[in-house]
């Protein structure tokens, strides 16, 4: 287990180093697939020019990371290249452990539906692999994208709440919601989980949930408070607040990108803006609650969700956020013989992903296309990933029916029987 | 939904594709070639039209009357450069700062990766001439451009005294609201490569010239004048730029109303348009110049010096003078009018020229096809990949039998995972030979005009041959090295992943260069949809090397010397499928034209992958 790992890191730090020394970096590093506003290097740099010129980094309209990502790369910026390889290491290790311990879980299901041993043992290495070996990670790794780093800490995060330490776990959400706000909405799964380790039944009349739901929040709100607390006095200024959360949430930058925001602002009348703003926030936060209702008894499948429901309606999304759900995917191998359109949508992320670049190409350097063909591919890639999604949340469900109903269904008559989903 | 969650359908709908798959793949074929053949038929095709508003309505007067002494003009620049030996640099600066231009002269110098025999030239050195005649009426923000190329031997000195005679009437006139940059350009393609990059202050071709003195605003629109005879019967209209890039349409449209309205014989594809498109030869005639266009668009050569300001966002066309034995000749006063007013007309853009196609085809001068009428031709064949895809997925998923206990399952994944390796294999060896083709040509001249008796330019065109063929031997059966014996399973998904590649790689082919992907998608397809190890391997093999891109080009040559009407035959048609090739690699490093390495380094790769597939044991 640890040899073949070894290689997988070694093989996936040679791609990076390589790519950086070669002229392709700097080409990667403008992709605006790859890089957002948000996170791109060259922001971070300019924002660490103007903290060593003693000038707010959020005076003008560059930088948008928060405080503290500024301070620790204050410390970094020499070491930057080997800084983002750390991280993926990082990543990828405790990704390694975790499944380690997941794996501890699953067997209780029955029948022919679990997986064998042997196959769970693999499960760490596939996810290190899918992760690791992502063109998706390996360009925005490259792109010397932040957006590396939201992801280690949200690695951390699920780490911590697995091996079920409710405070580490707590403070990593509170890093990851720090960070981009969006993870706020993964705070109902790691909830879930905790109590579901503790035997603590999901019940609004028992006292005990609502105790231990509590002690969560308060941990974790106490964690955001501390870590804002420390950027204010790092900085002096609250500027931060408004240069990044209000950027995150009221869209200005209206830059292409994989999202779906930007066409729309762009073409919008401006007095129906906030109230477009608020429709499309919404979709985030929104999905929370019916999936974790449904979804109640699997939080792990819930994090999922939740994580690729954020890569898909976030403000600014990059491949990097949707490298990291698309890791998640060899977990959920068992579910395979249940997708229905794994073909279809695989096919259609490929193109897009091969059509991306081409159309950018044509619009902007070429001047024969328009931002509608860019749109259009981008429209087509959030579909195809909104599909990969609920397909996956089908398949999981219709796992969890054959669980309790047998595999075989069979009619009243005894012809064999198909399920529908209306 | 109901397709995409609904099991009855779904599964009606796949085994009625995958039963009819091979007919319903015959039938798209048919019917993308018909539908790319009917796009020349007229009323399938749509009139031009002026879309811009600011060139249609206005109405401009052209009174250019010097065009004799435009003649003289050249005439005389014609002695000055037979007594230099080249560009007459100080003569024309001094006629042009007479005239009241501000002129200013840039040099430039190129070593050419390897000698370009059509040209016959290698060390390249030279200095372009411009003259900008700032905008009276306006804050000089905007730039036109008027080039004319200074040809070796007795070329194009008529373009270039009519330029000289069309800056010295526009200096006396009041109404221009843009800067008007007179241009005239050494060593053709490679003087503008130079000039533009001085002007947009980018490198990106490794290429020597000294900064530029001065410059006029943000280029709008651009003409390149050739003409190398006082009179001409026809002006020819070249549109093909870099990468198979065209110029908006209005300027086409442009160019096209003037010719009307002035009453001067306009061509393009060097064909007259006729009236009779419901006759067989004038449909045959309209195919024709559709042909032209198609060949010429996928051949990603710039076809005049028109051809790098597209890859600017720069709209630009050639105007070629043509003289031939035709009665009606017309004489440059003309020409100068014409010009004039198209200038006249450009200057009136209030904005950059966007109204109008960038994606079109033209049957003739007056009809065009535009990209939401000629998509679905090469539509129709993409869909034969994806049907063909679709089949192989709904095979390989039907295969491992459903096991019910987990022993099964290992071994499934064993064999899956053999699978991989085995696609891989040949995935990696396929593109370092198309790496190798890529790169090996230019890196190994020298060792081989060493140990054989060739030129450079036939070494690099031959080594690139050689490692071409040398290709089809090396790759097949790579996969034995790794598990043993060829399965079943593993070529169906060595070809599934094949095809899904030739499908993404045809779709942005197609879209950056229509012609380019439609020419590949009309040779690959067919050999992509049938290949399978159980065909018969002579007769497959021989029909796979036929239609492998460089057989393509060999043909493409060959219909393309019919189309213009000087057919060649094997021996001529050999030599100058040799050119081509090298004309392509020069290309590609003196221009950045993206065909070869795109060929090289993906279409071939892909071919090889199939070949791979038909040796499959």
């Amino acid at each position: 287990m640890a040899a073949p790992l070894t290689l997988l890191l070694v093989v996936a730090v040679t791609i990076r180093a390589a790519l950086f020394r070669s002229s392709l970096a700097d080409l990667i590093a403008e992709r605006v697939e790859v890089v957002s506003p948000l996170n791109a290097w060259k922001r971070v740099v300019e924002g660490l020019a103007l903290l060593d010129l003693g000038i707010s980094p959020y005076s003008g309209d560059v930088f948008h990371e928060t405080p503290l990502i500024i301070y620790l790369f204050h410390f970094l910026v020499d070491y930057a290249e080997i800084t983002f390889m750390v991280s993926r290491k990082f990543v990828s290790s405790f990704r390694k452990q975790k499944y380690a311990l997941e794996a501890d879980r699953y067997p209780l299901d029955c029948l022919e539906l679990i997986r064998s041993p042997k196959e769970m043992y693999y499960i760490p290495l596939k996810v290190a692999m899918f992760y690791l070996l992502n063109p998706f990670t390996i360009l925005s790794c490259v792109a010397k994208s932040t957006c590396g780093l939201n992801n280690a800490v949200i690695a951390l995060f699920i780490l911590c709440t697995i091996k079920g330490s409710a405070l580490l776990s707590a403070i990593f959400l509170a890093l990851a919601t720090y960070q981009s706000v969006y993870p706020l909405t993964l705070f109902a799964p790691a909830l879930l989980y905790l109590l579901q380790r503790l035997y603590i039944p999901v019940n609004i009349r028992r006292p005990s949930f609502w105790w231990y739901t509590l002690q969560y929040a308060f941990m974790y709100l106490g964690s955001l408070f501390v870590i804002i607390c420390l950027s204010f006095f790092l900085l002096g200024t609250w500027d931060f607040l408004p240069s990044v959360y209000g950027f995150i949430l009221s869209v200005p930058d209206l830059t292409p990108n994989i999202g779906l925001f930007w066409y729309f602002f762009a073409e919008m009348f401006e007095h129906f803006r906030l109230f477009f703003l608020c429709v499309f926030q919404i979709n985030v936060f929104f999905y929370t609650i019916p999936l974790s209702i449904k979804l109640k008894e699997h939080p792990v499948f819930l994090i999922f969700m939740q994580l690729a429901v954020i890569s898909i309606f976030k403000s600014y999304p990059t491949v990097g956020d949707i490298a990291l759900y698309l890791a998640f995917l060899p977990v959920w191998s068992h579910l395979y013989r249940f997708l229905r359109n794994v073909f279809l949508v695989s096919c259609v992320l490929l193109a897009c992903s091969a059509l991306f670049p081409v159309l950018w190409h044509l619009w902007i350097y070429a001047g024969s296309a328009n931002s509608n063909f860019y749109y259009a591919i981008t429209l087509l890639f959030n579909v195809a990933q909104i599909l990969l999604v609920s397909d996956y949340f089908y398949a999981y469900l219709r796992r969890e029916y054959h669980l309790t109903h047998g595999l075989y269904l069979k009619r009243k008559d005894g012809s064999e029987a198909t399920l529908v989903l209306k | 939904m109901g397709l995409l969650s609904d099991p009855n359908r779904r599964r009606a709908l796949i085994s009625m594709l995958t039963r009819l798959n091979a007919p319903i793949c015959v039938v798209c074929y048919m019917a993308g070639v018909a539908w790319f053949m009917g796009l020349a038929f007229e009323p399938f095709t749509l009139r031009t039209y002026m879309s811009e508003n600011a060139m249609g309505s206005t109405m401009v007067e052209e009174r250019f009357p010097a065009g004799e002494r435009a003649l003289a003009t050249g005439r005389e620049f014609a002695a000055h450069k037979k007594k230099v030996g080249g560009m007459p640099v100080d003569w024309l600066v001094k006629t042009m700062q007479s005239q009241g231009l501000e002129v200013f002269t840039q040099r430039f110098s190129r070593t050419l990766p390897f000698p370009d025999e059509n040209k016959e030239r290698y060390v390249v050195e030279g200095t372009n001439v411009y003259g900008i005649l700032r905008a009276p009426r306006a804050p000089r923000t905007e730039a036109l451009v008027l080039s004319a190329p200074c040809s070796p031997g007795n070329n194009n000195n008529q373009a270039v005294g009519l330029l000289l005679g069309l800056s010295q009437y526009f200096r006396n006139q009041i109404y221009w609201a843009k800067d008007i940059i007179f241009l005239v350009n050494e060593h053709d393609l490679i003087g503008m490569q130079a000039w533009l990059e001085g002007y947009h202050h980018t490198n990106t071709t490794g290429m020597d010239w000294s900064p530029l003195q001065g410059r006029g605003g943000s280029i709008q629109a651009a003409l390149s004048l050739e003409l190398s005879s006082d009179v001409i019967t026809s002006l020819d209209l070249v549109l093909e730029g870099l990468n198979g890039q065209l110029p908006n349409l209005d300027l086409a449209n442009l160019f096209y109303a003037f010719c009307q309205k002035i009453g001067v014989l306009c061509t393009i594809q060097g064909k007259l348009q006729r009236d009779d498109w419901d006759t067989a030869s004038g449909y045959s005639h309209a195919v024709q110049t559709m042909m032209l266009m198609v060949l010429k668009q996928a051949s990603g050569r710039p076809w005049g010096d028109h051809g790098l300001f597209l890859r600017y966002h720069i709209e630009a066309a050639s105007i070629k003078g043509i003289n031939s034995f035709r009665q009606y000749k017309t004489d440059a006063t003309t020409i100068g009018r014409l010009l004039e007013g198209m200038f006249r007309k450009l200057n009136n853009l209030l904005e950059r020229l966007h109204q109008s196609y960038f994606f079109y085809l033209m049957p003739s001068l007056s009809r065009f096809v535009s990209i939401g009428y000629y998509m679905p031709a090469f539509g129709l064949l993409a869909v034969i990949l994806l049907l063909r895809a679709l089949d192989l997925w709904v095979q390989l998923s039907a295969l491992p039998s459903r096991t019910e206990d987990g022993i099964a399952d290992i071994e499934q994944v064993s064999q899956t995972h053999l699978g991989v390796l085995s696609v891989l294999t040949p995935l990696v060896i396929s593109h370092l030979t198309g790496v190798a083709l890529y790169t090996l040509p230019i890196r190994s001249q020298e060792m081989a005009v060493e140990h054989f008796p060739v030129f450079e330019t036939e070494a690099v065109v031959l080594t690139a041959i050689a490692i071409y063929t040398a290709g089809l031997a090396l790759p097949h059966n790579t996969h034995r090295l790794v598990s043993g014996e060829g399965t079943e399973q593993g070529w169906r998904v060595l070809k599934l992943v094949a095809v899904l590649y030739l499908a993404v790689l045809l779709g942005c082919t197609a879209l950056i260069n229509f012609s380019l992907g439609f020419i590949l998608a009309l040779t690959l397809v067919p050999l992509a949809a049938f290949i399978t190890p159980h065909v018969p391997k002579l007769l497959s093999a021989l029909f796979m090397v036929l239609l492998s891109p460089g057989c393509t080009l060999f043909f493409s040559i060959f219909f393309f010397q019919e189309l213009q009407e000087t057919p060649v035959n094997l021996q001529e048609g050999w030599v100058l499928f040799l050119s081509v090739i090298s004309q392509g690699i020069l290309d590609h490093s003196l221009y950045g034209s993206l065909v070869y390495p795109l060929v090289a380094l993906l279409v071939y790769p892909c071919w090889l992958l199939f070949w791979n597939i038909l040796f499959w044991k």
